[in-house]
């Protein structure tokens, strides 16, 4: 299609952030869906609002503050991998894309470890279903940003970004970042309002 | 640049027919595919509309059991509403927005393959329900606790969900295409306000789609949770709240309204100013209508919700009531571009001006139904039904036809013949107030909705027979439709590039337009640029563009 186009020239902001921030707003309607289900079952919920009777009540320790810190500090790595292209420094971009997989990961892997240790499951009654339905859908979310930056590792690797021609890193730190700002709103709410 | 070659020639990449359509990334042919799949659905939908309306033509169990009756009317409204009514305009959407803004194509052209695929899949989702002992009866409105798993055991009801996650993911991908192609792809002069009022309409539902849909996918996930995994989200025998799903499904249901009628008041609102020969009464204030209309039907969902008894009834009244004001704008704008007019009566334009009269009905039943004293009455009757169909089908569908009657010479060079386009106009036209108006009647004397058999002491047996004979009206419209298509693709009277005499710049391009779309565009200084350049000699009309030099801007350049 490229050879096709007229070549006009396009102001503004480029046409692949423009896309990601609409999809990322479609991804906030699909959030707001999930927090809806969570507080409209906490708010008609009789009884005590928790993990079930005989599990562990919530704790941030030894799990869910580590890997908090884990995701927000990536979102920093992340901004420094954008600054890095922005001034053309591939080498820079690659290290700090490197960086910001791997905490992706340990970040995903910390949930998994988590899950395995609460002593409740989905079918534990209201809370565990909306539990696992908003940690799980946020986990995958980070999932598939882990892929994004796989990519974006692979194709860093090939030179295959320069300062002028880095719209890829530009979009998935959009998406990124609202992972983040997602497990922060989800962290506060499973752990601080109680 | 104007002596180079503009683009590779159709041969350089040249590929066998079936590759070609099957790997396109072209947003014509894609539109074409979108259409196509969507008539595919909308006749295996029509025929389950038949098996109901067999069925409830006398009183008694004659053609199907109550089983295969709820799987028929489950299916036929899913079916309709979301692979049909919404892709065929995404469909028409896609041929000719771009088009219609001047761009060579839309913003992310594969994705744009990408969101037509998932939808023949999630379909086909759907439907195979039927393979594997029975598809979802539930309703299409899904609602609890009837499709938790004790009641609606089975495969059918999850491949129901997972069609539509499908279904949806590729609209939401759509909207994210359509509005950047909107916001980005504007050919230079289309500003905002001289977009075609289609251009505009798309906009706004496509806006409705991206922040609709998502909420419907949340749903789904927590009945598919429920129904799999042991979920408690709204099964009430373990702490659920059924009434949660009404919630979610509606803040996403009555947006889809919009969804679905939107695009048809902008073919309304391209088809009018063409065949009266005068320009839109009001065009800002259409715009401002959609905009509004779109705004409000995020805050109107719970008055699908009135006899649960857990809404607040005068809000959820008044802001429906309000939707009635921009709709109104709308209807007086297209009466004032009527008045006066030199009116050619195009089997397009009857379609239009069958959209105008039967969604004046459906929207002043509408306004009943918000009333919630009068809501108390009839939720769940005949008259919910009829509401619907003559917002969804004598609005929307007829919108559809309206379109079909219209672009088809854009997209083929050729014109359906306009004798059987009257023939397929009537027949439709009649067949659908037979069928439809007397469900009024019936909901008023208390027939509910999605029962397959009804008491001979009832006193429906009559307005239920006339309903049966319309529908088979209905269907047998088609035929001269279909006829016509077939018979005018191949043999068609060819009408060159703008056999309408059109206003917007779909008709500035060949018909049907090369891969590229355009090879020079008219100057674009009002919402009408092939109104100006046929008329630009006239210093009346366009002081400012008399003796422009011959108008065209390289589209290369």
């Amino acid at each position: 299609m490229s050879a096709q186009a007229p070549a006009r020239r396009q102001g503004g902001f480029p046409i692949p952030l423009v896309g990601m921030l609409l999809f990322l707003s479609s991804e906030v309607m699909f959030f707001g869906g999930l927090f809806a289900t969570y507080f409209s079952a906490r708010a008609s919920f009789a009884g005590p609002w928790g993990p079930p009777s005989g599990a562990e009540p919530l704790e941030i320790l030894p799990i869910a503050l580590p890997i908090t810190l884990i995701l927000v500090s990536s979102s920093f790595t992340m901004h420094a991998a954008v600054r890095a292209i922005r001034r053309g420094n591939s080498g820079a971009l690659r290290l700090w894309l490197i960086v910001t997989l791997g905490l992706g990961l340990l970040f995903v892997s910390g949930q998994a470890y988590d899950y395995t240790v609460l002593g409740f499951g989905i079918s534990d009654g209201v809370f565990g279903t909306v539990f696992y339905t908003l940690t799980g859908f946020h986990g995958a979310h980070v999932f598939g940003g882990v892929v994004g930056l796989s990519i974006l590792t692979a194709r860093a690797g090939q030179g295959q970004f320069s300062a002028r021609n880095h719209v890829a890193v530009e979009a998935v730190s959009y998406y990124w970042h609202f992972v983040d700002l997602v497990w922060l709103a989800l962290f506060s709410t499973l752990y601080f309002l109680r | 640049m104007a002596t180079t070659t503009l683009a590779p020639g159709s041969k350089t990449y040249e590929r066998s027919w079936v590759l070609d359509w099957l790997t396109t990334v072209d947003h014509k042919k894609i539109g074409v595919l979108y259409i196509v799949n969507a008539f595919a659905f909308f006749f295996f939908a029509g025929l389950l509309a038949l098996v109901i309306r067999s069925e409830l033509a006398v009183p008694g169990l004659q053609f199907v059991d109550e089983s295969t009756f709820n799987q028929a009317f489950t299916m036929h409204g899913t079916l309709m509403i979301f692979l049909f009514v919404v892709p065929v305009f995404s469909g028409f959407a896609n041929y000719v927005v771009p088009l219609m803004l001047g761009a060579p194509d839309m913003a992310f052209p594969r994705i744009n393959a990408l969101s037509f695929w998932m939808l023949p899949l999630g379909g086909l989702l759907i439907v195979s329900g039927y393979l594997v002992g029975g598809a979802a009866a539930g309703g299409w409105t899904g609602y609890n606790p009837l499709t938790q798993e004790q009641f609606s055991p089975g495969d059918g009801t999850d491949l129901w969900i997972m069609g539509l996650a499908v279904v949806g993911t590729a609209s939401i991908l759509g909207s994210v295409n359509f509005l950047t192609t909107i916001f980005k792809m504007r050919a230079p002069g289309m500003t905002l306000f001289r977009m075609p009022i289609f251009v505009w309409t798309v906009l706004v539902t496509q806006a409705l789609i991206l922040l609709a849909t998502p909420v419907l996918t949340a749903g789904l996930i927590a009945l598919f949770i429920d129904r799999n995994y042991g979920g408690s989200f709204f099964d009430p025998s373990v702490g659920g709240d059924p009434i949660l799903w009404q919630h979610v499904f509606w803040f996403f249901g009555h947006p889809e309204v919009y969804i679905v009628i939107l695009p048809a008041l902008g073919v309304v609102s391209e088809i009018l100013p063409v065949f009266s020969r005068k320009p839109l009464f009001g065009y800002k204030a259409f715009v401002w209508a959609t905009i509004a209309i779109g705004l409000l039907s995020f805050s109107v969902w719970a008055h699908h919700m009135f006899t649960t008894g857990v809404v607040f009834l005068p809000f959820f009244t008044f802001m429906t009531a309000l939707i009635a004001i921009p709709t109104g704008v709308k209807m007086f704008n297209w009466l004032a571009t009527l008045w006066r007019g030199s009116l050619v009566f195009t089997t397009a334009m009857l379609f239009a001006l069958g959209v105008m009269s039967m969604f004046l009905i459906g929207g002043i039943s509408g306004v009943m139904l918000a009333a919630a004293p009068v809501d108390f009455h009839l939720q769940d009757t005949y008259f919910v039904v009829a509401h619907l169909h003559y917002v969804f089908f004598g609005g929307a569908a007829m919108g559809v036809f309206a379109s079909a009657y219209y672009w088809f010479p854009k997209m083929t060079g050729r014109r359906l013949n306009e004798a059987l386009g009257k023939v397929h106009f009537w027949m439709l036209f009649v067949g659908f107030n037979a069928t439809f108006f007397v469900q009024h009647s019936l909901g008023i004397q208390g027939m509910p909705r999605r029962i397959a058999d009804y008491s001979a002491d009832a006193g429906w047996t009559e307005m239920n027979l006339i309903s049966t004979a319309g529908a088979f009206l209905i269907a047998a419209s088609m035929v001269p439709f279909v006829v016509n298509v077939i018979t005018t693709l191949l043999n068609g009277e060819k009408v060159g590039d703008d056999p309408w005499e059109g206003n917007t710049l779909e008709w500035a391009t060949t018909s049907p337009p090369p891969t590229y779309n355009f090879d020079r565009l008219p100057p674009i200084r009002s919402e009408r640029p092939m109104f100006d350049l046929r008329h630009r000699d006239d210093p009346n009309l366009h002081p400012e563009l008399a003796h422009a030099e011959i108008a065209t801007i390289e589209a290369d350049s």
